[in-house]
C-alpha cells in the first residue's frame, strides 16, 4: 500500500459522524478496508450491489426514507450509472460517492483506460460536482467538504480518489507474458 | 395471443385499497405510474416517469431505510427484466417490509407494445418473447417467496401478501396487455421527493 491506510480509518470516522446510515459497494480492493469497516459497524447497513447503477436509485430510496447513504464504487463503474445519475438533478437530492480511480496514474491494464479517463467529465455532463485527491493528508478534509454539499447544500458529489493516492499495481512483479 | 384474464387498474386499486400512512409506495415509469395514480395520487407514492430499472432499488434503499413501514413496489415486466441483479441485491438484505409485485403484460408498453422477453415464444417473428419467468429468477436470486398469479380468484391472496406477509414478497401478476388513458400525477421530481418527505418525515 503506497499511501496511509489510515486515510481510510479518517472516512469510516467522517460517515459516523456525519449519520451514514447506508453504503452501497461491490467488491474494490481500493475500498476494501473502508467497506469491511462498514461491515463490521452497528451503526450502517452495508449493500452489496450487482451493478453499481443500483446504488443511485437505492440512495434515492433512503432519502425519502429519511437516510443518508454513500456509493463506493471504482471509475469503471461510473459508466455503469450514467442515466440514473440522472436522479440526482431530477429529485434534487443529495448524493455522495466516493471513486477509486484506475486508469490514470501508472495504470498496466490498457482495458481500464477508457472509463478512467472518462471519468471526471462523465460526472460532469451528468452535473455531478467532482472533488479530487491525490495525497493521503487530503482525504479527511475533502470527503468531510463533500459530505456537507451534498447533505447541506443538497448536492450531488464525487470525491475522486486518485490512483497517486492510491498507487498503482506492480504489473511487472505480478507476472509474465 | 394473449390468455392473460386480469386487468391492471383494477388490480392496482384492489392492492392499494385502503392505503394509509403506513404503506410507502414506489412504481416503475409508464403503466404502473398511472396505475397507482388512477386508483389514488397521494403523497406516500413515489410515481417515477423515467429511471428505467431504478424501481426495485429505490424501493430497497426505502425498506431499509423504514424497517416499521411497509414498502411495495409495483413495476412491470420491462422495467424488472432491466434490473434483475436488483433482486439478489433485495435477497441478500431481505427486508421483512418489501414487496415486488411485477404486472406482467408480456409487452413494452411506452414504445408500443413490443414483446418482451416474459412473452410466450411461437408468437411470430414481432410478437415472440422467451417465456422468461421472472418469479424463477427471484427465487433463483434468493427470494424464496416468489410466485405467479394468473386468476382472479388468486388476487385476494395477492393483495393480502402484497401488503402484509413478512418479506421479502415477490409477486408477478400475468395481465392482459390493454391501452388505457395515461391517469397522471405531478411529474416534478423534485415536488415528488419533498411532498413524501414531507409526508413521512415532516420535513423535505
Amino acid at each position: 500500500m503506497s499511501a496511509p491506510a489510515d486515510w481510510r480509518q479518517r472516512i469510516f470516522e467522517l460517515f459516523q459522524q456525519h449519520d451514514i446510515k447506508q453504503v452501497y459497494h461491490v467488491p474494490d480492493a481500493g475500498h476494501g478496508p473502508l467497506i469491511e469497516a462498514c461491515q463490521r459497524s452497528n451503526a450502517m447497513r452495508t449493500v452489496v450491489l450487482t451493478t453499481e447503477e443500483e446504488g443511485i436509485p437505492m440512495a434515492a430510496g433512503a432519502w425519502l426514507g429519511g437516510q443518508r447513504s454513500v456509493l463506493l464504487m471504482q471509475s469503471s463503474g461510473v459508466g455503469n450509472t450514467i442515466n440514473l445519475l440522472g436522479l440526482t438533478k431530477t429529485l434534487r437530492m443529495p448524493f455522495v460517492t466516493l471513486i477509486t480511480m484506475r486508469g490514470e496514474w501508472g495504470e498496466f491494464n490498457s482495458w481500464q483506460y477508457p472509463m478512467g479517463q472518462g471519468t471526471p467529465r462523465v460526472l460532469e455532463a451528468m452535473g455531478v460536482i467532482v472533488y479530487a485527491v491525490d495525497r493521503a493528508e487530503e482525504v479527511g478534509p475533502t470527503v468531510d467538504a463533500a459530505l456537507r454539499a451534498a447533505f447541506d447544500g443538497g448536492q450531488a458529489v464525487a470525491v475522486l480518489l486518485r490512483q497517486k493516492l492510491l498507487g498503482f499495481k506492480d504489473f511487472r512483479a505480478l507476472g509474465k507474458r | 395471443m394473449d390468455t392473460a384474464t386480469l386487468s391492471r387498474r383494477p388490480l392496482a386499486k384492489k392492492i392499494l385499497a385502503g392505503a394509509d400512512d403506513t404503506l410507502l409506495v414506489v412504481a416503475g415509469l409508464g403503466s404502473p405510474n398511472w396505475d397507482i395514480t388512477e386508483a389514488g395520487d397521494r403523497p406516500l407514492n413515489m410515481p417515477l416517469w423515467g429511471a428505467m430499472g431504478g424501481t426495485v432499488p429505490m424501493a430497497l434503499g426505502l425498506a431499509l431505510a423504514q424497517p416499521g413501514r411497509r414498502v411495495l413496489a409495483i413495476t412491470g415486466d420491462g422495467d424488472m427484466l432491466m434490473s434483475l441483479g436488483a433482486l439478489a441485491t433485495v435477497a441478500m438484505q431481505a427486508p421483512a417490509n418489501l414487496a415486488i409485485v411485477v404486472l406482467d403484460n408480456g409487452k413494452f408498453g411506452e414504445t408500443g407494445n413490443q414483446a418482451t422477453h416474459t412473452s410466450p415464444r411461437g408468437q411470430g417473428p414481432v410478437d415472440s418473447g422467451a417465456g422468461t419467468d421472472l418469479a424463477m429468477i427471484a427465487r433463483g436470486c434468493g427470494i424464496a417467496d416468489s410466485a405467479t398469479v394468473t386468476a382472479e380468484r388468486e388476487v385476494e391472496g395477492l393483495v393480502a401478501d402484497a401488503r402484509r406477509k413478512a418479506g421479502p414478497v415477490f409477486r408477478v401478476a400475468k395481465i392482459k396487455a390493454e391501452k388505457l388513458p395515461f391517469v397522471m400525477p405531478p411529474q416534478d421530481g423534485a415536488h415528488l421527493k419533498d411532498r413524501f418527505r414531507q409526508a413521512l418525515l415532516g420535513t423535505t
